[in-house]
C-alpha cells in the first residue's frame, strides 16, 4: 500500500513540479562547517548516512566503465562561459580549467582556492587594482595545441561583453576597467579590450576599476577557462567546447544528450584537483525527475546532475528505510530561504513592526514545507553556515523551540503603535509550492498576534523584473513581506551579501534587495571588507555586516537549505564538495 | 455499381477535387491555428502589459544587466510590432531565416520555424529529430490498442453478460480511469527496477541504431499507452456491436443463411468500425503531435516531451512549431479518415 501511495505521489509530483526543477541549484558557493579528513574512506558496506560529507566514500583508483548522469531539466548552456548553474560550475571542470579552482577536499579545507590553469594565486598590486596570473606552461587543448594567455583574455571578453552569451554572471564586466568596450563579436580587435592585458603568452593581467580583494574567487569561475578565438562559435560553442580538462566532447545533442570521452592531451602532472577514472561519461537531459530517483536507487544511473537531491517521493522512500538512508548525504546548499520585510511599506517602515514579525514567526512551521530538518536547518542569520565568515547568533530568539515568542511580539507591536496588530500583504511566487506553503505558515503564525496577512501570488518568471524586484510595484501594492531565497556565487560573505543587502544595489527592476535596506554602515563595511587583503580580518568584517543586517529586522531567515542526495553503491570516490554542496564531479568513478 | 464509372472517370475527378478542396481547407486551417497560437503567446501577454524587456528577461541569466536584456530583445526581435513578428515567422516557414550566434550567423533554411528562445537551436530540425521517437511510440501503441481493443469489444458483445464480458469491461474501466503517469511509473517500478525484465526510463534508442534495444525500451510505453486507449476502444466496439447486431439487416443476413462469422465480420463489424475509425484518426493524429504524458513518464525525447518543456520554459518558437506540427497531423489524419469512410461504408460518398 505504501509503495502504491509513494508511486502515486511520485506521479503527481512529476506533473506538478515540472516547472520547479529549473531554478534549483543556481550557482553558488558554500561548504560545510565540519572538519575535513580527506582522502581516506570506508569500504562501501560500512558507509553511513552523511559519510561522504566528511570523507571519501568508496575510495578507488580503478579506471574504466561508463559513468551515467541524468538531469530533469536542460542546462542553460554547457559552455563554461555561458552558464549560471552550480552543478555546471562543478561539472564543466571535467572539460575546462579556470585560472583558479577549489581544493579537492571535503569540509572547510575544500573552500581554499588553489591554482588550476595558473601557476599560483593572483598577485595583487599595491593599490589593489591590478591582479596578475602566470599560466602553467605546456597545458594543451584536446587538439594538442597549447593554451595561450590571449585565450583566457578572449574567454573573459566573450562571456562578459556580448549580447549573445547572456546566461552567466557578468562580474568581470562589473569589476574590470574596460571603458566602453563593445565585446569581441562587434569589435574583432581584442587589443581594444583594455580590462585584461597579456604582456606575453603566459601572463594575464586584470585591470580593475576599484580594489577587489576576493578576485581569486572570480578567477575560479569557469568563465576564466580559455577559449581560442578561432574556435568560438558563439551560442553554438556549447556543441563542441574545446577541452583543457581530463574529458573532451565526443558528441553533444543540445537539450538531449552529452557524451564525454578521455582527453589524452590532459596531463595529470599539471592538475592537482581532478581524476580521470571512467572511460566515458554520459549525460541525459530532460529526464523524468521521479524516474531519475528510481534509476539511482536501482543503480542504473550514478548521479542526478542537478545535485539538488531526491524528489519528495524519493525522500519518503529513504526516510522509511535505514539501509537506503545510509546511501544518502544531507549537505547544506548555498541557499538561505528567507523573507524580506520592506523598510518602505507601512507599517513596516517602523522597525518595531518588523521585530514583531521576527518574534511571532513559528519557524518550525516555516521549516516544514522545505521537508523538515532534512530539507533545512532553522536559520537566524543572513549568511549561511557554509559561508566563509559565518558566525552563529540570534537577535530575535523566538522561544526555545523556535515556535514564536508571542509576548515579545506583542511588546514590539505596542512599541510600533499597533498593539492590536494590523493588516499587511505577503508576496510569493505562486508557482512555487513550497514558498506558498511558507507564506501560509507565516500567515497562521502572525495571526496569533493580530497581524492579518493576505497572500499575493505572482508568477516566478517576472517576479524579479515586474513584481517583488520592482520597488515601484512593491510600494504601490503594499507588499510588506516578500518570500525569497539566495545562494552565493562564491562562498564568502561578500559573495553572499553584496547583491542582497547593499543599498546602492537597489534597482528599479530586477532588484534583489527587496527590503530596500540602505544602511550607510552596511554599505561602508562592504567597501571596507572588499578592500581588506588580509583574509581573517576580511571575514571578521562579513560577520559584522551580517550582524548589522539582522539588526535592521528587515531580513528574516527561515532555513539554511539542505538537500538529500543519493549515493549509489556502484559510485566510487564520492565526497560532498563544500563549494557546491554536491559531489565533486571531477573525482567520481564507477564500479564495473 | 462499384467499379463501373461512367465514361471520363468522374469518380476519379471527384476524388481529386475532394482532396484538393480538403488540402486548401487544411492549409487555411493551419494558418488560423498559427495565428491563434501566436496571439495566445505574444498578443495576450502584450495586451496584459508585458513589456518586450519583461519577456526577454526570461531568456537571459539570473543577473542579466539591462544591456544584456536589451541585447536579447533585439536578437529575438521582441520590440517589433506584432504583425511584423508574425510576418517574420510566416516568412521563415516559406523562405528561411538567418540568426546571429555571435561571431557568425546561422542559416535556417525553409521550412524555418524559428530558433528556440531557450537554447538557440533551430526549431524545425529539433522537431524532425524528435519525430521518430513519437512515431515509434504512437504507431506501435496504435496497432496494439486497435487490435486488442476491437477484439475484446467484439468478443464481449458476442458473449454479452458472460464472465469474460464482465472481466473485460472491468479491466477496461480501470484502463480508462488510471492516468498514464501512474500506470507508467508502476510498470517501470515492477518490470524495470524490481524484476529487471525491461530497461528503465530514458532508454529509448532509435531503431536505426539498435532495433533490439528500440523494441525492448518501447514495450512498456506501448503497453502503458495502449492500455488506456484499448480500454476505450473495447467499450466503444462493444456498444457499437450490440447496437448493430440488433439491426434488421443482420437478421436479413442471417435469414439468407450466411455463416455467423460472415455476419459478424462482413456486416456487423464493418458498420461498427465507422465511428471507431473516426476516433482512431483523431487519436492517432493527436498522438503524433506528441504523447505528452507517456513521453514524460518514460523520458522519451519525443515531440510531446519537447512541447511540454517548451511551454514550461516559455519557449514560444518551439510551442508555435509543435502546435503547427500537431495540427498538421490532426488535419492529415482527418483527411485520411474521410477517405477511408468511403471504403468502409458504401453509404458515404465523397461528393
Amino acid at each position: 500500500m505504501r509503495k502504491t501511495n509513494a508511486l502515486a505521489l511520485a506521479a503527481l509530483g512529476t506533473v506538478l513540479t515540472m516547472g520547479l526543477a529549473a531554478c534549483g541549484g543556481t550557482a553558488g558557493g558554500g561548504g560545510n562547517t565540519s572538519s575535513g579528513n580527506n582522502a581516506t574512506g570506508d569500504a562501501a558496506s560500512a558507509a553511513k548516512h552523511n559519510d561522504a560529507y566528511t570523507k571519501v566514500v568508496n575510495p578507488s583508483d580503478a579506471k574504466g566503465g561508463t559513468l551515467k548522469y541524468a538531469l530533469s531539466d536542460e542546462p542553460d548552456s554547457m559552455d563554461p562561459g555561458n552558464t549560471y548553474y552550480a552543478w555546471n560550475w562543478n561539472f564543466s571542470r571535467l572539460y575546462s580549467r579556470p585560472l583558479m579552482t577549489y581544493t579537492a577536499q571535503p569540509g572547510e579545507a575544500g573552500l581554499k582556492l588553489v591554482p588550476d590553469l595558473a601557476e599560483a594565486p593572483g598577485e595583487v598590486s599595491a593599490d589593489g587594482k591590478t591582479w596578475t596570473y602566470k599560466l602553467k606552461k605546456g597545458i594543451k587543448y584536446d587538439d594538442g595545441t597549447e593554451v595561450k594567455a590571449a585565450d583566457v583574455k578572449y574567454a573573459i571578453a566573450r562571456s562578459n561583453f556580448t549580447d549573445e552569451l547572456t546566461d552567466g554572471p557578468k562580474y568581470f564586466a562589473q569589476y574590470l576597467d574596460s571603458g566602453d568596450y563593445k565585446g569581441p563579436y562587434k569589435d574583432k580587435d581584442l587589443n581594444n579590450f583594455k580590462g585584461v592585458e597579456t604582456p606575453d603568452d603566459y601572463t594575464v593581467v586584470f585591470k580593475l576599476k576599484a580594489p577587489f580583494s576576493e578576485f581569486d574567487f572570480l578567477a575560479a569561475n569557469p568563465q576564466s577557462a580559455p577559449v581560442p578565438q578561432a574556435k568560438d562559435t558563439g551560442v553554438d560553442y556549447e556543441k563542441a567546447v574545446v577541452s583543457t580538462g581530463p574529458y573532451k566532447f565526443e558528441s553533444h545533442e543540445v537539450g538531449k544528450q552529452l557524451n564525454l570521452v578521455r582527453n589524452t592531451n590532459w596531463d595529470p602532472a599539471t592538475d592537482s584537483v581532478r581524476k580521470q577514472l571512467p572511460d566515458r561519461i554520459e549525460v541525459q537531459f530532460k529526464q523524468n525527475a521521479e524516474d531519475i530517483d528510481n534509476r539511482l536507487i536501482a543503480g542504473q544511473i550514478q548521479v542526478d546532475l542537478a545535485g539538488t537531491g531526491l524528489q519528495s517521493a524519493g525522500r519518503a522512500k529513504i526516510v522509511n528505510d535505514a539501509k537506503l538512508k545510509d546511501s544518502t548525504d544531507n549537505p547544506f546548499t548555498p541557499f538561505n530561504r528567507y523573507a524580506m520585510i520592506s523598510t518602505k511599506v507601512k507599517p513596516f517602515d517602523n522597525i518595531d513592526c518588523r521585530k514583531a514579525v521576527q518574534y511571532a514567526t513559528d519557524k518550525v512551521a516555516t521549516q516544514a514545507p522545505w521537508g523538515g530538518p532534512l530539507g533545512g536547518e532553522i536559520g537566524t542569520t543572513a549568511m549561511t553556515p557554509t559561508t566563509v565568515g559565518y558566525k552563529a547568533f540570534d537577535l530575535y530568539p523566538n522561544g526555545a523551540d523556535h515556535k514564536g515568542d508571542l509576548a515579545k511580539a506583542k511588546e514590539a507591536l505596542a512599541a510600533c503603535g499597533q498593539p492590536n496588530g494590523f493588516e499587511a500583504n505577503v508576496a510569493v511566487r505562486g508557482d512555487r509550492t513550497k514558498e506558498v506553503q511558507v507564506a501560509e505558515a507565516l500567515q497562521a503564525s502572525l495571526d496569533r498576534v493580530g497581524i492579518k496577512l493576505t497572500i499575493k501570488k505572482y508568477p516566478s518568471g517576472d517576479w524579479s523584473a515586474q513584481y517583488a524586484g520592482k520597488p515601484d510595484f512593491v510600494h504601490k501594492n503594499n507588499l510588506g513581506i516578500m518570500i525569497a531565497g539566495w545562494g552565493a556565487d562564491w562562498p564568502s560573505g561578500f559573495g553572499f551579501l553584496s547583491q542582497i543587502v547593499d543599498g546602492r544595489f537597489i534597482k528599479a527592476s530586477g532588484n534583489y534587495n527587496m527590503m530596500e535596506l540602505n544602511d550607510p554602515s552596511v554599505n561602508e563595511l562592504l567597501d571596507k571588507g572588499i578592500q581588506t587583503t588580509d583574509a581573517t580580518a576580511r571575514n571578521e568584517i562579513w560577520a559584522q555586516v551580517d550582524q548589522k543586517v539582522m539588526e535592521s529586522a528587515a531580513f528574516m531567515p527561515f532555513v539554511y537549505e539542505k538537500t538529500l542526495i543519493f549515493r549509489p553503491s556502484n559510485l566510487t570516490n564520492v565526497y560532498v564538495h563544500p563549494a557546491w554542496g554536491m559531489y565533486d564531479y571531477t573525482w567520481l568513478g564507477v564500479k564495473q | 455499381m462499384p467499379g463501373s464509372d461512367p465514361p471520363g472517370h468522374p469518380g476519379r475527378t471527384i476524388v481529386v477535387a475532394f482532396i484538393v478542396r480538403r488540402v486548401i481547407a487544411a492549409v487555411l486551417m493551419l494558418a488560423v491555428v498559427s495565428m491563434a497560437t501566436f496571439a495566445i503567446f505574444f498578443l495576450i501577454p502584450r495586451a496584459l502589459g508585458q513589456t518586450p524587456e519583461g519577456m526577454a528577461s526570461r531568456y537571459v541569466g539570473r543577473d542579466a544587466t539591462p544591456e544584456a536584456i536589451q541585447g536579447a530583445v533585439k536578437r529575438l526581435h521582441l520590440d517589433d510590432p506584432l504583425i511584423v513578428q508574425y510576418g517574420r515567422f510566416a516568412k521563415g516557414i516559406v523562405a528561411g531565416e538567418d540568426y546571429s550566434l555571435g561571431p557568425k550567423k546561422a542559416e535556417c533554411p525553409a521550412p524555418c520555424f524559428g530558433f528556440s528562445f531557450n537554447n538557440n537551436q533551430p526549431v524545425w530540425p529539433t522537431l524532425v529529430d524528435r519525430l521518430p521517437a513519437t512515431l515509434s511510440l504512437a504507431l506501435g501503441a496504435a496497432v496494439l490498442w486497435l487490435v486488442t481493443g476491437v477484439s475484446i469489444g467484439v468478443v464481449s458483445a458476442l458473449k454479452r453478460g458472460s464472465v469474460l464480458d464482465r472481466a473485460a469491461m472491468t479491466v477496461a474501466l480501470a484502463g480508462v480511469s488510471l492516468p498514464i503517469y501512474f500506470t507508467g511509473l508502476v510498470s517501470l517500478s515492477v518490470f524495470a527496477y524490481t524484476l529487471g525484465i525491461f530497461p528503465g526510463g530514458g532508454s529509448y534508442t532509435p531503431i536505426t541504431e539498435n532495433p533490439v534495444m528500440w523494441f525492448q525500451a518501447l514495450v512498456l510505453p506501448w503497453i502503458t499507452l495502449a492500455f488506456l486507449y484499448a480500454a476505450l476502444y473495447a467499450r466503444l466496439t462493444r456498444a457499437g456491436m450490440l447496437e448493430t447486431m440488433g439491426e434488421d439487416y443482420i437478421r436479413t443476413a442471417r435469414a439468407k443463411g450466411l455463416k455467423e462469422s460472415t455476419v459478424v465480420t462482413k456486416h456487423a463489424l464493418r458498420a461498427t468500425l465507422t465511428p471507431i475509425l473516426t476516433i482512431f484518426g483523431l487519436d492517432l493524429g493527436l498522438l503524433l503531435g506528441g504523447a505528452v504524458l507517456t513521453e514524460s513518464t518514460f523520458s522519451i525525447q519525443g515531440v510531446g516531451k519537447l512541447v511540454i518543456d517548451a511551454i514550461r520554459g516559455n519557449d514560444l518558437p518551439v510551442v508555435l512549431g509543435v502546435t503547427l506540427f500537431a495540427a498538421f497531423f490532426i488535419v492529415l489524419a482527418n483527411l485520411i479518415v474521410d477517405i477511408l469512410y468511403a471504403v468502409v461504408d458504401p453509404r458515404v460518398r465523397l461528393s
